[in-house]
C-alpha cells in the first residue's frame, strides 16, 4: 500500500499559523514530514526608512507571545550600531524583564499550549480526588492546588462541561487516545494546575509590567536605556516585584517542576515521546545578566550530539536557503547579503486520510519560512539546546539542575534527546531562571544605592552609515536582529529567529530541519487523530509569526513592491 | 436618568428575550461563581464597576448583573488573521475583576486557535459546526489584519487552504455581531503600515456589515469585556465614534485624564530620558508622547490589573489605538511638530486628515504655550 498523507492545519495552541503534513506507511509510521507556515506579514520591509529609535517598538509586533524578545533585540541592535552602552541599571532592568518574560512564557506554554497533549481532560473525571490529593505528595514536598476540596471543585467544573456535551475550548480533541499515559488521578492534578496556572500567569505578567509598563508589548525600553526610573526608585514597587516573583517561583517549584517529574514517570516508556529528535546539532547564546561579571547561560554550538566538544558560534557561517521556501534564489546566503524574490506557488490537490484536500508538493516550494543553516547544517535551537550547550560547557548551575532532575526521575542522559527531554528542558530552564532572577534583582538594589542613571545620551549622524546586530537567547532559542542605518533612517533590517531554525523546510542538499526530522519514525495510533505529531511539534513551542519576515536590501521603490518584492524568510 | 429611560426599557426588554433562550451551559453563572468563592456581593460590585466604566447611571447595575448571568447564551468564535497573538495574550491576562475571565469561560468559546484543544480537521469541524449551529447568533471576534493582496493568499487556513479573507467574510456573514479586537483587526495594524506589502486591511473594510472596533496594541481586557457586556445588555451597537470605537472606552483623550497633566499645564517637561524631570514624573510631551492625539482609557484603566502603563513607566504614549498610528505618529519618541519625515513622505500627507482636527490644534497651541512659559526654567534639565 502506498504511503498516506495526513494534513494538520491549523496546528492550534501555538502562536501563528502552521500546517504540518506527514506521510505514513501501512503501519502508520511516519516516513516523511513537511512543515509549512501559511502567513506572511512583511514587517522588516515596513521597518525600512523609519527612525532607528522606532525599530524596537515596531519589531516587538512581530510576536505578542515572546513579546519583549523582539523589542529588546530591536533596541539593542541599534545600540550596537551606534556604539551606545546603556547604564548598568538599565542593563539589569532589561535582564529582570527578560527573566520575568521567561517565567511567564514557559509556564503558559507548558500548561495552556502543550499541556493538553499530555493531559486527558475527560479521564480526569473518573479520578478519586482524595487519592489524587495524596498522590501529589509523591511529586512535590508541598504540592499546590491539590487539596481534596480543590480537586473535587475542579472535577465538578469540568463535569458540567462534559455532561452538557458543550466542551467549549476542550471540544473535539483527541481524548481517549492510547498514548495519553497519565492515570485519572494524575490527569486531575495536572488539570487543577492548568487552571491555577491561568491565575499565576497573570501575576507573572504583572511582574513584567512593574518595570515594563504592560505585558504583552512593554513600552519602557529606549535606545540608550530604560524609562521606568520612577518604578526603580520606589521601594514599594521593588517590593511589589519581589512579592509577585515569589508567588510565581513558588508555583514553578511546587507545580511545574512536580508535573514534569510526574510526566517523566508516566511517559518514561511511551515510545511516541521518546523519539522526536532528528537533528543533533544545537546552538545557544549567552544570556541572563546576573551582575557585572556573571551571566546565567553561556553560548556555543554542539555538532552531531557530541557533548565532549562545544564550539564558539561563528556568525559568518549562518546562511539561509530558499530552495523550498516561497522566495526565488539559488545559493544559500549570509543574512546580511540575503536577497530573495517572493514567489508564492501555493498547494496542490491531493488525497489524504481525511479525503481530498490541498496538500504540499515536496518537490516544489511549500512555506513562507526559509531554511537557515549553520556551516551548511540544520540546527535545533531552544531551551534544550541551551541546557545541552551549558551542560557540555561545564556550567555548574546547569549541571547540578540537570543532574538532580535525572537522579529524581531515574532517567538516563539520553532521555534528554527526546520530545519528553525537550519539554523537561524548558521546565529546567525556567527553574534555573526563577532561582537566579533574584540575584539580578539584588544587583539592581545594590547599585541603586549609589547610582540612579538609566539613560545614555547619543546622536545619530545622518552623514554616517552604521551597522549593528543583536544576538541573544529568548524563550524559543537564539534570536538575532541585524540593522543598517543610512541618512539617519533604517536602510535594512532583518531578524533571524528561533522558529525559523526549527521550522524551516528542506534545503538544496535535501537536508530537513528539526521539525520535519523530529517526526520521522513516529508511529500514529490513529492517523485521523494525530495527537502524537502535535505533541512533538508543540514540544518545540512554535511561534510562526516570528518565523516569517522580509527584507529589502536593494532599496527598491516601495511602490514597486507588487512587481518584484525582495524578501527573506527566517523565523522565532 | 431622564435621557436614559428609553435605553433602560430597551435593556430590560433585551434581558427578557435573552432569558427565554436556551442556555449553552448547564451550570448557572451564579453557581459557578459561588463554587469559585465569589458571593453575590462581589458579583454586584463587579457589575457596578462595569456600569461605571460604561458611563451609565447606577440604576443599570442590576441589569448588567442580569446580563452577565445570561452571558452563557452567547457563543463566541474568535478568528486569527495576520497577527502576533498579543491580543489573545492580553485576553488571557484578564482578571481584574477576576469575574471577567470567568464570564469568558462561561460564554461558549466555540473556536479560538490559541486556546482550543482540537487541531487540524477536528478544529475546522468545530468551526463549521459552530457557524452552522449558531447561525445568526454567535459573536465573531477577529484578531489581526486581513491580507487582501494576491487574492488574500498571504494567509491560508485549514486543509483546504482557504484564504483568511474568505474565511472572515464567511464567518461575518452569519454572525450576530462582529468585534475587531486590537488595532490590526480594526485598522490593519503593523502589517498595514507603509508600504503595506500584503494589502492588509481592517475587518470592516472587507465585510459588508457594521463592525465594532476595539483597538489598542493590545487593547485592555476591560475594553473587550465592556464591549461584550454592552451588546448583551442592549442587543445593539454601543455609541460609537467616527472610527467605530465604543465611546465609553475611547471617548476621552489619554491626555485629558493623564496623571502627568498637571506638569503639562505647568510647563514642566522631561527634556531627556533619565533626567531629573523623569525622576519627578514630569510631562513626556517633548519625548514624543502622543497622549494629546489618542483616544483611549489607559490613563484610568492602565494595564495588567492597573499595575502600570506606558506613561506611568516614563515612556510616552505612541497612539496605538488610532488608525495608521505607525505612519502618522512616528518617530514615536519625537513630538509631532518637531521633525521632517524622511522617506515616508507618502504617509506624512495623511497626518493632516488623521490628526490635525481643530481640537488637536488647540492642544498643540496649549503645548507650545506651556513650553514657552517654561523657557525661563530650561536650565533645570
Amino acid at each position: 500500500m502506498a504511503n498516506q498523507r495526513v494534513v494538520i492545519d491549523p496546528i492550534t495552541r501555538i502562536e501563528g499559523h502552521l500546517r504540518v503534513e506527514v506521510e505514513v506507511d501501512e503501519n502508520n509510521v511516519v516516513q516523511k514530514a513537511y512543515s509549512s507556515s501559511t502567513l506572511w506579514r512583511g514587517i522588516e520591509l515596513i521597518l525600512k526608512n523609519r527612525d532607528p529609535r522606532d525599530a524596537g517598538l515596531m519589531a516587538q509586533r512581530i510576536c505578542g507571545v515572546c513579546t519583549y524578545s523582539h523589542y529588546r533585540a530591536g533596541i539593542e541592535c541599534v545600540e550596537d550600531a551606534l556604539g551606545v552602552v546603556p547604564p548598568y541599571n538599565a542593563q539589569l532592568v532589561r535582564s529582570i524583564l527578560n527573566e520575568s518574560l521567561y517565567m511567564h512564557d514557559h509556564v503558559v506554554h507548558f500548561y495552556h499550549l502543550h499541556g493538553l497533549d499530555w493531559v486527558d481532560v475527560v479521564s480526569a473525571l473518573s479520578a478519586d480526588p482524595k487519592k489524587a490529593s495524596e498522590l501529589a505528595f509523591q511529586y512535590a514536598d508541598l504540592p499546590i492546588a491539590t487539596g481534596t476540596d480543590e480537586l473535587t471543585a475542579v472535577q465538578r467544573k469540568v463535569a458540567g462541561f462534559v455532561e452538557k456535551g458543550q466542551l467549549g475550548p476542550f471540544a473535539n480533541a483527541y481524548w481517549g487516545n492510547k498514548t495519553y499515559k497519565f492515570s485519572p488521578e494524575q490527569n486531575l492534578i495536572a488539570l487543577s494546575h492548568y487552571l491555577k496556572a491561568l491565575e499565576v500567569q497573570r501575576t507573572a505578567a504583572q511582574m513584567f509590567a512593574i518595570f515594563g509598563a504592560k505585558q504583552p508589548h512593554g513600552q519602557t525600553l529606549v535606545v540608550g536605556g530604560v524609562t521606568s526610573i520612577r518604578d526603580m526608585l520606589s521601594p514599594a514597587r521593588l517590593a511589589e516585584w519581589k512579592t509577585k516573583y515569589e508567588i510565581v517561583k513558588d508555583f514553578i517549584d511546587r507545580a511545574y517542576y512536580a508535573d514534569v517529574v510526574m510526566a517523566a514517570e508516566a511517559y518514561g516508556s511511551e515510545p511516541s515521546v521518546l523519539g522526536g529528535l532528528g537533528v543533533k546539532n544545537f546552538m545557544a547564546s549567552e544570556e541572563m545578566m546576573l551582575n557585572r561579571t556573571e551571566k546565567l547561560f553561556q553560548g556555543g554550538f554542539i555538532k552531531d550530539g557530541d557533548l565532549s566538544k562545544v564550539f564558539d558560534v561563528d556568525e559568518t557561517k549562518i546562511k539561509e536557503d530558499v530552495t523550498h521556501a516561497w522566495y526565488e534564489g539559488k545559493e544559500p546566503l549570509q543574512p546580511y547579503d540575503g536577497e530573495t524574490i517572493q514567489n508564492y506557488t501555493g498547494f496542490i490537490d491531493g488525497d489524504t486520510v481525511n479525503g481530498k484536500a490541498k496538500v504540499i508538493d515536496p518537490n516544489e516550494k511549500y512555506t513562507w519560512v526559509k531554511a537557515p543553516r549553520y556551516d551548511n547544517q540544520s540546527v535545533e535551537v531552544g531551551p534544550l539546546s541551551c541546557l545541552l550547550v551549558n551542560y557540555a560547557r561545564g556550567n555548574e548551575k546547569v549541571k547540578k539542575e540537570v543532574g538532580d532532575f535525572l537522579a529524581r526521575t531515574g532517567l538516563p542522559v539520553g532521555a534528554l534527546f527526546t520530545t519528553l527531554g525537550r519539554t523537561a528542558a524548558r521546565m529546567l530552564q525556567t527553574k534555573l531562571i526563577s532561582d537566579n532572577a533574584i540575584t539580578t534583582f539584588n544587583s539592581l538594589i545594590e547599585n541603586l544605592k549609589t547610582d540612579d542613571s538609566t539613560y545614555t545620551k547619543f546622536e545619530i549622524d545622518p552623514e554616517k552609515e552604521y551597522m549593528g546586530r543583536f544576538i541573544g537567547e529568548v524563550p524559543r532559542g537564539v534570536l538575532s536582529h541585524w540593522v543598517r542605518i543610512k541618512n539617519g533612517v533604517i536602510d535594512n533590517y532583518q531578524a533571524v529567529v528561533p522558529t525559523t531554525w526549527n521550522a524551516g523546510p528542506i534545503d538544496k542538499n535535501g537536508q530537513v530541519g528539526p521539525y520535519e526530522a523530529s517526526l520521522i519514525g513516529l508511529k500514529l495510533e490513529d492517523p485521523k487523530k494525530p495527537l502524537e505529531v502535535i505533541r512533538v511539534i508543540h514540544s518545540f513551542d512554535p511561534c510562526m509569526a516570528c518565523s516569517v519576515h522580509v527584507i529589502d536590501i536593494k532599496g527598491q521603490e516601495l511602490s514597486q513592491y507588487k512587481v518584484n518584492p525582495l524578501a527573506s524568510g527566517a523565523a522565532c | 436618568m431622564n435621557g436614559f429611560n428609553s435605553m433602560f426599557e430597551k435593556a430590560t426588554e433585551r434581558i427578557r428575550i435573552l432569558s427565554s433562550l436556551e442556555p449553552t451551559q448547564k451550570e448557572s453563572i451564579e453557581t459557578m461563581l459561588d463554587k469559585k468563592g465569589y458571593d453575590r456581593r462581589d458579583f454586584m460590585k463587579w457589575a457596578a464597576s462595569i456600569t461605571a466604566m460604561l458611563s451609565l447611571p447606577s440604576q443599570f447595575t442590576p441589569l448588567f448583573a442580569d446580563a452577565a448571568k445570561l452571558a452563557d447564551r452567547l457563543p463566541l468564535i474568535w478568528l486569527h488573521m495576520a497577527e502576533c497573538t498579543g491580543c489573545s495574550e492580553a485576553f488571557i491576562r484578564s482578571d481584574a475583576p477576576t469575574v471577567d475571565s470567568l464570564i469568558f469561560e462561561h460564554i461558549s468559546l466555540e473556536y479560538h486557535e490559541t486556546l482550543m484543544a482540537a487541531a487540524g480537521w477536528q478544529a475546522e469541524e468545530n468551526l463549521e459546526h459552530a457557524m452552522k449551529k449558531y447561525e445568526g447568533k454567535y459573536i465573531l471576534l477577529v484578531e489581526g489584519g486581513v491580507p487582501t493582496a494576491m487574492n488574500g493568499m498571504y494567509l491560508t487556513l485549514g486543509a483546504q487552504a482557504k484564504t483568511g479573507l474568505s474565511l472572515v467574510q464567511e464567518a461575518a456573514e452569519k454572525a450576530a455581531a462582529i468585534f475587531s479586537i486590537g488595532t490590526c483587526a480594526s485598522f490593519g495594524g503593523i502589517q498595514a503600515a507603509a508600504p503595506n506589502p500584503t494589502g492588509a486591511k481592517g475587518v470592516d473594510k472587507v465585510v459588508g456589515k457594521p463592525v465594532i472596533n476595539v483597538p489598542g496594541c493590545p487593547p485592555s481586557a476591560a475594553n473587550i469585556v465592556g464591549t461584550l457586556m454592552h451588546f448583551l445588555l442592549f442587543g445593539t451597537l454601543p455609541a460609537l465614534d467616527r472610527y467605530s470605537r465604543p465611546k465609553w472606552a475611547y471617548g476621552n483623550r489619554i491626555h485629558d485624564l493623564c496623571e502627568r497633566r498637571g506638569h503639562f499645564d505647568a510647563g514642566e517637561f522631561v527634556e531627556s530620558f533619565g533626567d531629573d524631570g523623569a525622576k519627578e514624573g514630569w510631562c513626556l510631551y517633548k519625548q514624543g508622547c502622543k497622549g494629546p492625539y489618542t483616544f483611549n482609557n489607559c490613563s484610568t484603566e492602565r494595564f495588567n490589573q492597573h499595575v502600570n502603563w506606558p506613561i506611568g513607566a516614563g515612556h510616552g504614549c505612541m497612539g496605538c489605538s488610532e488608525p495608521n498610528f505607525w505612519d502618522t505618529m512616528g518617530p514615536l519618541e519625537k513630538p509631532l511638530d518637531s521633525y521632517l519625515v524622511k522617506g515616508l513622505n507618502k504617509t506624512v500627507d495623511n497626518i493632516g486628515t488623521a490628526l490635525l482636527s481643530a481640537t488637536v490644534l488647540g492642544i498643540g497651541a496649549h503645548a507650545v504655550a506651556s513650553i514657552f512659559m517654561n523657557n525661563n526654567d530650561e536650565s533645570e534639565g
